[in-house]
């Protein structure tokens, strides 16, 4: 048996053994990858309403008269228009254009932020906010330890949450979040998310998050509330053409190349990697990230090689079974020139080649709550 | 745990159930369990070989991919199309609908090597912890 006890456990472990869930070991942590199985969990999460116990994600506050200025710096997306209450998806790059991380911004108010880090990369991050603070008025705090992080994802979410919350959850637009309530013990509750479905991502107290685990549990079951684990997570995400750090995104990747554009603003003044990043930007792209669809049967995995007319045209950096749409699906960067959704490519499995096709991302229609 | 006692086992998790010189073979319902919801498996072409402890074909599941191994040597017979369609079938019933092969037989002493429903009994508690 493989030793788990150096893992990192969430305030929840104990709840996941109880409710059967398969634990791994998953970013240094002992996390459920699955509790009845990833199809219908994934489905629970399409159909219904999934919770999802995200606590080794990382969280970093970030306040003082500098924060802002200091996080502008830091990220590669505007956070000057950004309103209080409100998040922002965006990137922290190295000088280099490659990403250190991918990340939510919140805002409380001008000076005082947090940040919602990837788990593996949460340290890292630290160190490199730090590092990158010197000249900047503000204090930078890890509070992943002491923050659990729910995530309630699906179309009935919002009724659930409603009944333990002491605000008017229909008043959070997509992107936004408040300080609230659950069951009289303080939270964040962010109207975010990483499933494509309507849902929230709840941020609170270490100490007192099985509590709010449980309640949500059981206001759940009229719903029949599902525990997710992290098997349904990537499918989910999959689904929605959404990237992965460590996948998709790396220190040695392009951004641009990932279709994560929009979240780089070069109008913007400096922050780090913006010398690179333009010169990328000015110089072209060679390649770009797109979905790829199997035409066959079969089950796309990582690092499985794309080809066209025979020749290697790419590599599969995530690939799954879409229990959706019931077929292999995975993300690749081939060259712009095979990029056109529609193009023929196939897939090596296991020295056969398998017929599959360019898709327009998302594969599935993101149903998430847009304001406008 | 359901180890039916009229088969024999491998310590990769396959069953055998030996008819006169036919035998179907599966994998276990510890082995689907551990996998997880099986999404696509791979058979061989009826009429080919397969040789005892090699590779014959493959499962997947939604996160993993694995090696089925032969528990015996011999000319496949039969391969379960139904599985094409519904690979779930090795999920729901992994000693029935869920077969994946059936072999004739090539040396029936080779079924000495296989494990009795109590060994495996033994190795599944092992592997648990």
């Amino acid at each position: 048996m493989a030793d788990d006890s150096n893992l990192k456990t969430t305030p929840l472990h104990a709840m996941h053994k109880e409710m059967g869930g398969k634990l791994v070991p998953f970013a240094g942590w002992h996390m459920p990858i699955q509790f009845k199985g990833v199809i219908q969990e994934h489905q629970c999460v399409r159909d219904g309403v999934g919770i999802f116990d995200v606590s080794h994600m990382g969280e970093i506050e970030i306040s003082g008269p500098e924060a802002k200025n200091l996080i502008q710096y830091l990220v590669t997306n505007d956070i000057e228009p950004m309103q209080n209450n409100q998040a922002l998806y965006t990137l922290m790059c190295l000088e280099t254009g490659g990403v250190v991380d991918d990340l939510l911004v919140h805002r409380f108010s001008e000076d005082h932020y947090f940040l919602c880090v990837n788990a593996s990369n949460s340290d890292k991050d630290f160190e490199w906010i730090l590092k990158n603070s010197g000249n900047f008025n503000a204090s930078v705090k890890n509070t992943s330890p002491q923050t659990a992080q729910l995530a309630v994802q699906g179309k009935h979410s919002e009724e659930l949450v409603q009944k333990l919350c002491d605000i008017q959850l229909s008043e959070i637009e997509y992107y936004h979040f408040r300080k609230a309530k659950i069951q009289n013990f303080e939270c964040i509750v962010a109207r975010t998310g990483y499933t494509g479905e309507d849902g929230f991502e709840i941020y609170v107290d270490s100490n007192v998050a099985e509590t709010v685990y449980k309640s949500l549990i059981e206001k759940g079951q009229p719903y029949d509330l599902q525990p997710i684990g992290l098997g349904a997570r990537d499918t989910l995400r999959m689904e929605m053409g959404y990237a992965l750090y460590g996948n998709e995104l790396s220190e040695n990747g392009n951004p641009l190349e990932a279709g994560l554009g929009w979240v780089i603003k070069l109008q913007k003044e400096d922050f780090l990697g913006k010398a690179a990043l333009k010169k990328q930007k000015d110089a072209g792209l060679s390649q770009k990230l797109v979905g790829i669809r199997l035409l066959d049967r079969g089950v796309p995995r990582p690092h499985y090689r794309v080809l066209k007319d025979g020749s290697p045209v790419g590599e599969l950096t995530s690939g799954t079974f879409s229990p959706s749409l019931n077929t292999g699906i995975g993300l690749c960067y081939v060259s712009t020139e095979y990029a056109k959704p529609g193009t023929n490519l196939d897939v090596e499995i296991r020295k056969s080649n398998v017929p599959a096709e360019v898709i327009k991302l998302p594969f599935l229609p993101s149903r998430v709550k847009k304001s406008k | 745990m359901e180890v039916p006692e009229n088969l024999l086992y491998t310590q990769e998790h396959e069953w055998i159930r030996v008819d006169g010189n036919k035998a179907a073979v599966g994998i276990t319902q510890f082995a689907q369990e551990q996998l997880g919801d099986i999404v696509f498996v791979e058979l061989p072409e009826v009429g080919s070989l397969v040789e005892q402890e090699s590779p014959f074909g493959v499962v997947e599941s939604v996160k993993t991919v694995s090696d089925l191994y032969a528990p015996i040597s011999g000319t496949v017979t039969a391969v379960n199309k139904d599985l094409e369609a519904h690979p779930e079938q090795v999920n729901d019933a992994p000693y029935g609908d869920g077969w994946i092969i059936e072999v004739e037989v090539s040396d029936d002493k080779e079924l000495e090597k296989l494990m009795s429903p109590e060994d495996y009994i033994e190795q599944c508690n092992k592997e648990q912890g």
